[in-house]
C-alpha cells in the first residue's frame, strides 16, 4: 500500500517555489506555442511587419501570462470565496454595458474602464463557471436527484444569458448557456432531467428565430445560401472558403497567401485569422493549429478529472468547455459550417480583452491543477 | 434537507463524494470524446475544403472573381464666352494591361510586342507601373491605337491574358497655339499627385499642368465612377454586375472671346509681344495673347528632345505666357500711377507746376528727360501728355516709394492678380523694405528712376491692363477668366458691381484727362493711337522700357538711336489704353519686346487692337461676332439706324440689343469723320523714354 504521506513528502511543498514547480509547465508551453502561432499569423496579416498587430499582442500575452501564474498559485478556497463577488461584478457590468456601453458592428458591446475596452460578456462566462462550481460543490450526488436544487443555478445561468441576449450577442449567449449546461452535467444532473429539458428545444429555437435581429437572421440565410449575395453578406464566407481552398495541402507559403495579403479577406486579423494560417501553411498548418487547440482542451478536461474537490473539477470543466466552444465556433464559422458570429480564435486572434479573459481562465485552470489534491472538505470532515 | 425526503438509499458523505467524482469522470471522458469528435469533424471539413475541393476553390480564387474597376470621368470642357470649345476631349483607343489577370507578365508582354513592338523604355515603364500600382488598376500599354493594331490585339486575345483594348479620351485643343498660354495644357500625373488622388492612377488620367487647365483642375477633373464586373481566368469580362457612373468634370465657360483672341494672335504675328484686353465694367479678360506660342497637345503625347530644345533656345520665349508671367519695366505707362499716388497723398496739387530744363540733378548724378532741351513749366496734364520725365522724377522724389507702392497696389501694380492662371507674377514697386529684403539700399536715384517706371519697377501686361481698367472705371476690379461653370454664371460677371477705389474722383478725372491728351491733343506723345472713329476717343499712355543703360557719351553726342541696336538690346515698347474715353468699356495693354519706342510701334498696334475690340464688342454680345458679308448693305442700314454713338458729344451707346449694336459700329466705320491722319502731327514725336 502506498504511503500517501511519503508520497506528499516526495512532491514539492506548498510555498511559493513549491507551487511554481507544481504548475503544469507542459500545458503552459502549449499555451505559449499557440500564442506563437498567433504572433506569426499577425505578422503575416500586417504584410510582414510586427506592427500594428503582432508586437502589441505579444505584450498583452506577456501580461496575461504573468496573471495566469499569479492565479495558479491562488488557493482554491480563496477562489471559491471570490466566486460570488465575481459573479455579482459580472452582472453589474452586463447591466452597465446595456445602459452605457459602446456598440460595434451590430454586437460585441464593450465598456471602457481605465482606458481599456472590457467586454463584460467575456468575463461573465468565467464568473458563471466560478459561481456554478461554488454552488454545486455543496450539492451531493444524492441531492442532484431533486430538481429543486437545480433551480437556483438555473437562474444563475439564465440571468447573464438573458442580459447578453439583450445586448444583443447571440453567439456569446449560446456559449454562456452551453458552459452552464456543461457544469450541470458534470455536477451530476440526471440524464432523465436532461432528456426532459432537451425535448422542447426545437420549438424554443423556432421562437428564438422569430425574435432574432435582422442582421442575425441575415447571417443564417446567407450561411445557407452564400452564393445568393456574392458581394454582400455572403462575401465573408465565400472569400474565406476561397482562401482556404487556395491554400491546398502545403499552403501558398508564409507571407504569400494571395487572398489574405490582397485584402480579399475581411477581419483577417481577428475572426478570420485561421483562414490566413490555413492559406499560407495549407492543410498541414491548419491541422497543426487545430491539434494544439485540441491538446489544450483535452489537457484542461484531464485537469478537471484529476481534481479531487468538486469545486476544482467543475471550475476546470467550465473553463475548458468555454475554451473549446470558442475554438469550435470560430473554426466552424471560418470553414462555413455555422453562421458568422464574431467569435475570435482564442490566443491567436488580435484583441486585448479576449486575450486577457482567456489567460484568466487558464490561470483558474492552473490553480485547479496546482491544488488538485485539495479536497476542500469542510473543517469538521477533515482527517 | 428537502432532498433527504426523496432519498431512497442514503449513502454516507464519503460514498457520495466518490460517487459524484466517478460520475464526473465518466461524463468528462464522454465530453472529451465529443470534443475530439467535433474538432475531428472540423479537421475533416478542412481537409475537404483544402484538398478535395481545393482545386475548385483555388480556381474560384483565380478565375471567377468579382473585380472592381474605376471609370475615369471625362475631363470638363473649356469654352470661350460664346460656347466655342477651346479644350475638349477626343476618343483614344488604347491597350491596357490588368495586372491581376496576368499570370506571367513577362511572357504576356513578349507576345504583345510581337504584335505591336514595344520600345525598351516603354516596357520598363509598363513593368514599373505593374509593380507599383494597385492590382485592380490597369496599366497603359499603348495609346492612340490604329484600327489595324486594335484588330491584331483582339484577334490574338486568347494569347494575351490580362490585355484589353479600351476606349478612353485624350485632350483636344482645336485652336492649337492660339489659346495655349491662357488655357494651358494637361499632362500625366506625377508621383506626388498620384499619392494624393488614387484615381489619377487610372490609365490616361491627365492633370492640368499649366494656366487655366491647372488653376481649375479640381472642377475640370470630376469624380470617378466604378463598375463591378465578373471576369474569367484571362481577364475577359463575363458580365457587368453593378455600375456607378462618375460625375464628369465641369464645363467651364471662360471670359475669352475666341474670335478676338484669334484676330489678335494674327495681329501680333512676327513679334515677341503680348496683349491683354479687359472689360472695364466687370474685369473679364476678353483676350490674353502671348506671341509666339506653342502647340499645347504636344505636352500630352510627349515633347521630343529637339522640339524642347528649340523652344528653350528661342529668344522669343514661346513657352512663357508673357501676358501674366512676363515682367517688364513699365516705363512711362507707370506715370499715371505715380500721378494718382501723388494726388491722393497730397504731394502734388492739380495746379502745381514743375519746370523741366531737360535734366534734374539728384546728388551728383544728372537724370535726363527724353526731351533734350526740356519741356519748360508743366502741370500734371502736361506732364502726362508730354510724358515728361523730369516732372515725374520730381513727383516721385516728393511722394516717396512707400506711398507710390501703396496706391499702386490699389491699382493692381506690385500685387499678384488673383486670376485663374498658374505662374502669375506679381511685379515690383520697390520700397525701402523691399530693397532691404534683397540686401539693397534704395537710393534717391532709384526712387526718381522708379518715378518713370524704370529701374526696379516691374509689371506684367496683365497688371498693366488691370491697372488701366481700374483707372478707367474707378472700381476695384479683379481680372478673371471664368464666366460660367456648368452654365452657372460667375458672380463677378455683373457690371459695375465692384466696390469703388479709394481715390478721389476728381484726381481720377485729372489723370484720365492727361491720358486722353496723350492721344487726342496736339503735341501729345501718341497721336498714332487716335481712333479713326467719329466721336469715339481713346485715352492711353505710351511707354518704352530700356533694357540697357544709355551711355552719357552716346546721349550727349546724339548717337543714341535704339533702332540701330541689336534686337535683344532694344527697349520694350508698351502702350496702355481704354476706350471709349467718355464711358469706358474696354481696357487693354500691349507690350512688344524690344519693339523700340512705345509711341511708334505699340500705340498704332494698340489702336488697331482697340478697333477690333470695339468692332466685335464682345462684352455686349451673346453670340460670336461674324464679319459683315456685304458692306453696301451695311451702309444702307446704317443710314436708317440712329447714330447715338457717332454724335459730337461722343457719348457711347448704352448696352443695346445685339442686332442693333452690329449696325451701330458698322456705321462708325462707314462714317468719315476724323480721318486717321488728319490731326496727327508727327513733329512732336521723339524717343519716348
Amino acid at each position: 500500500m502506498i504511503n500517501e504521506r511519503r508520497l506528499w513528502r516526495a512532491t514539492p511543498g506548498f510555498g511559493v517555489a513549491g507551487k511554481l514547480l507544481r504548475i503544469n509547465w507542459a500545458y503552459a508551453l502549449l499555451i505559449c506555442a499557440l500564442a506563437g502561432v498567433g504572433y506569426t499569423a499577425l505578422y503575416s496579416v500586417a504584410g510582414g511587419s510586427p506592427y500594428p498587430y503582432a508586437e502589441p499582442q505579444t505584450l498583452r500575452f506577456g501580461f496575461g501570462f504573468l496573471m495566469m501564474i499569479a492565479l495558479a498559485m491562488t488557493p482554491l478556497r480563496v477562489l471559491s470565496k471570490l466566486a460570488w463577488p465575481a459573479y455579482a461584478v459580472s452582472i453589474v457590468l452586463l447591466v452597465l454595458v446595456l445602459r452605457m456601453g459602446h456598440v460595434g458592428k451590430g454586437a460585441e458591446r464593450w465598456l471602457i474602464i481605465g482606458g481599456t475596452q472590457v467586454q463584460p460578456s467575456e468575463f461573465a462566462k468565467i464568473a458563471l463557471a466560478l459561481a456554478l462550481a461554488a454552488y454545486f460543490q455543496h450539492i451531493s450526488w444524492e441531492r442532484m436527484r431533486n430538481p429543486l436544487w437545480l433551480v437556483p443555478p438555473a437562474l444563475l445561468t439564465l440571468l447573464p444569458v438573458a442580459l447578453v441576449l439583450k445586448e444583443p450577442n447571440l453567439g456569446t449567449a449560446v456559449i454562456i448557456g452551453a458552459v452552464g449546461a456543461t457544469i450541470f452535467l458534470g455536477a451530476g444532473m440526471r440524464w432523465w432531467m436532461i432528456a426532459l429539458l432537451a425535448a422542447p428545444v426545437p420549438m424554443l429555437l423556432r421562437i428564438a428565430y422569430a425574435h432574432l435581429h435582422d442582421y442575425q437572421r441575415q447571417r443564417i440565410t446567407t450561411f445557407l445560401h452564400p452564393e445568393s449575395d456574392p458581394r454582400g453578406a455572403g462575401y465573408n464566407i465565400i472569400q474565406s472558403k476561397i482562401a482556404l481552398g487556395s491554400g491546398g495541402m502545403w499552403g501558398q507559403g508564409y507571407l504569400h497567401g494571395t487572398q489574405g495579403q490582397l485584402n480579399f479577406l475581411p477581419e483577417k486579423q481577428t475572426d478570420f485569422i485561421f483562414t490566413t494560417i490555413a492559406e499560407e501553411w495549407g492543410l498541414v498548418g491548419g491541422l497543426t493549429v487545430m491539434g494544439l487547440l485540441l491538446a489544450l482542451v483535452l489537457g484542461g478536461m484531464t485537469m478537471a478529472i484529476l481534481a479531487r474537490s468538486p469545486f476544482g473539477r467543475l471550475l476546470a470543466l467550465g473553463i475548458s468547455m468555454n475554451f473549446f466552444l470558442y475554438c469550435l465556433v470560430n473554426l466552424s464559422m471560418v470553414m462555413g459550417a455555422i453562421p458568422v458570429g464574431g467569435v475570435p480564435l482564442p490566443l491567436v486572434s488580435w484583441g486585448g480583452s479576449a486575450m486577457l479573459m482567456v489567460m484568466l481562465g487558464f490561470g483558474l485552470l492552473m490553480s485547479v491543477f496546482v491544488h488538485r489534491h485539495d479536497e476542500m472538505l469542510p473543517k469538521k470532515h477533515r482527517d | 434537507m428537502v432532498g433527504r425526503l426523496f432519498d431512497r438509499a442514503p449513502m454516507d458523505a464519503r460514498e457520495l463524494r466518490s460517487k459524484g467524482r466517478a460520475v464526473f469522470t465518466r461524463r468528462a471522458v464522454l465530453l472529451m470524446m465529443v470534443q475530439t469528435g467535433a474538432l475531428g469533424a472540423l479537421g475533416a471539413r478542412l481537409y475537404r475544403l483544402q484538398v478535395e475541393q481545393g482545386q475548385h476553390f483555388s480556381d474560384l480564387a483565380e478565375a471567377n472573381r468579382v473585380s472592381t474597376r474605376m471609370l475615369a470621368p471625362p475631363r470638363g470642357l473649356i469654352t470661350d464666352r460664346f460656347g466655342e470649345v477651346l479644350a475638349g476631349n477626343r476618343i483614344n483607343w488604347r491597350a491596357l494591361l490588368l495586372p491581376e489577370e496576368t499570370t506571367d507578365l513577362a511572357a504576356t508582354l513578349d507576345r504583345f510586342s510581337l504584335l505591336i513592338p514595344l520600345e525598351p523604355h516603354e516596357r520598363a515603364r509598363i513593368e514599373r507601373d505593374a509593380a507599383h500600382k494597385r492590382k485592380f488598376i490597369p496599366v497603359m500599354l499603348r495609346e492612340f491605337l490604329s484600327w489595324e493594331e486594335m484588330a491584331k490585339i483582339e484577334v490574338n486575345a486568347p494569347d494575351l491574358p490580362g490585355i484589353v483594348v479600351d476606349v478612353g479620351t485624350t485632350r483636344l485643343y482645336p485652336h492649337g497655339p492660339t489659346f495655349a498660354h491662357v488655357i494651358g495644357y494637361v499632362g500625366p500625373p506625377n508621383d506626388r499627385e498620384l499619392a494624393d488622388d488614387p484615381i489619377l492612377a487610372l490609365p490616361g488620367a491627365r492633370v492640368g499642368r499649366s494656366a487655366y487647365e491647372a488653376a481649375e483642375d479640381d472642377a475640370l477633373r470630376g469624380h470617378p465612377g466604378t463598375v463591378q464586373v465578373e471576369v474569367n481566368a484571362v481577364g475577359r469580362m463575363l458580365r457587368e454586375l453593378d455600375r456607378e457612373e462618375g460625375t464628369p468634370g465641369a464645363t467651364m465657360a471662360t471670359t475669352i472671346d475666341a474670335g478676338l483672341q484669334t484676330a489678335l494672335m494674327d495681329q501680333l504675328e512676327g513679334t515677341a509681344a503680348s496683349t491683354v484686353v479687359m472689360d472695364v465694367r466687370n474685369g473679364e479678360v476678353l483676350a490674353m495673347v502671348s506671341h509666339p506660342s506653342f502647340e499645347p497637345s504636344l505636352f500630352d503625347s510627349g515633347v521630343s528632345q529637339t522640339q524642347w530644345k528649340a523652344w528653350m533656345d528661342d529668344p522669343q520665349t514661346p513657352l512663357l505666357n508673357k501676358a501674366a508671367a512676363g515682367v517688364y519695366p513699365p516705363g512711362s505707362t507707370f506715370k499715371p500711377a505715380v500721378a494718382m499716388a501723388a494726388l491722393q497723398a497730397g504731394t502734388l496739387k492739380p495746379g502745381d507746376r514743375i519746370d523741366c530744363r531737360g535734366y534734374i540733378d539728384i546728388g551728383n548724378v544728372r537724370f535726363h528727360c527724353w526731351a533734350k532741351h526740356g519741356h519748360g513749366s508743366l502741370d500734371l496734364h502736361g506732364g502726362i501728355k508730354f510724358s515728361c520725365d523730369v516732372f515725374f522724377f520730381e513727383v516721385a522724389r516728393r511722394t516717396g516709394m512707400d506711398v507710390i507702392a501703396r496706391y499702386g497696389g490699389d491699382l493692381g501694380l506690385g500685387v499678384r492678380p488673383d486670376i485663374e492662371l498658374t505662374h502669375v507674377r506679381e511685379g515690383v514697386i520697390p520700397t525701402a523694405a523691399w530693397a532691404h529684403r534683397r540686401g539693397h539700399h534704395l537710393s534717391e536715384g532709384d526712387i526718381v528712376n522708379a518715378g518713370i517706371g524704370q529701374g526696379f519697377v516691374q509689371a506684367t501686361p496683365l497688371q498693366l491692363a488691370l491697372y488701366t481698367a481700374r483707372l478707367a472705371s474707378g472700381r476695384q476690379l479683379d481680372a478673371h477668366l471664368t464666366r460660367a461653370q456648368n452654365g452657372q454664371p460667375d458672380p463677378r460677371a455683373a457690371h459695375d458691381s465692384a466696390p469703388p477705389l479709394a481715390f478721389d474722383p476728381a484726381w481720377l478725372d485729372s489723370v484720365r484727362s492727361g491720358m486722353w491728351a496723350v492721344i487726342n491733343e496736339r503735341y501729345g506723345t501718341a497721336p498714332k493711337a487716335r481712333l479713326p472713329l467719329p466721336g469715339v476717343t481713346m485715352a492711353g499712355k505710351t511707354g518704352s522700357a530700356q533694357v540697357r543703360r544709355v551711355s552719357r557719351w552716346a546721349r550727349e553726342h546724339g548717337h543714341f538711336n535704339s533702332a540701330e541696336l541689336p534686337w535683344q538690346y532694344r527697349p520694350h515698347a508698351l502702350f496702355i489704353c481704354y476706350a471709349p474715353y467718355e464711358a469706358p468699356r474696354y481696357a487693354l495693354s500691349v507690350v512688344i519686346e524690344h519693339g523700340n519706342a512705345g509711341a511708334d510701334v505699340a500705340a498704332p498696334l494698340a489702336r488697331d487692337i482697340m478697333m477690333q475690340v470695339l468692332e466685335r464688342d464682345p462684352g455686349n454680345r451673346s453670340q460670336a461676332w461674324k464679319p459683315q458679308p456685304d458692306p453696301a448693305l451695311v451702309v444702307a442700314s446704317a443710314q436708317s439706324a440712329p447714330s447715338g454713338v457717332g454724335g459730337p458729344s461722343g457719348t457711347p451707346a448704352a448696352p443695346q440689343p445685339q442686332t442693333e449694336s452690329d449696325t451701330e459700329f458698322s456705321s462708325i466705320f462707314e462714317g468719315n469723320g476724323l480721318g486717321s491722319g488728319a490731326a496727327v502731327d508727327n513733329g512732336a514725336e521723339g524717343p519716348d523714354q
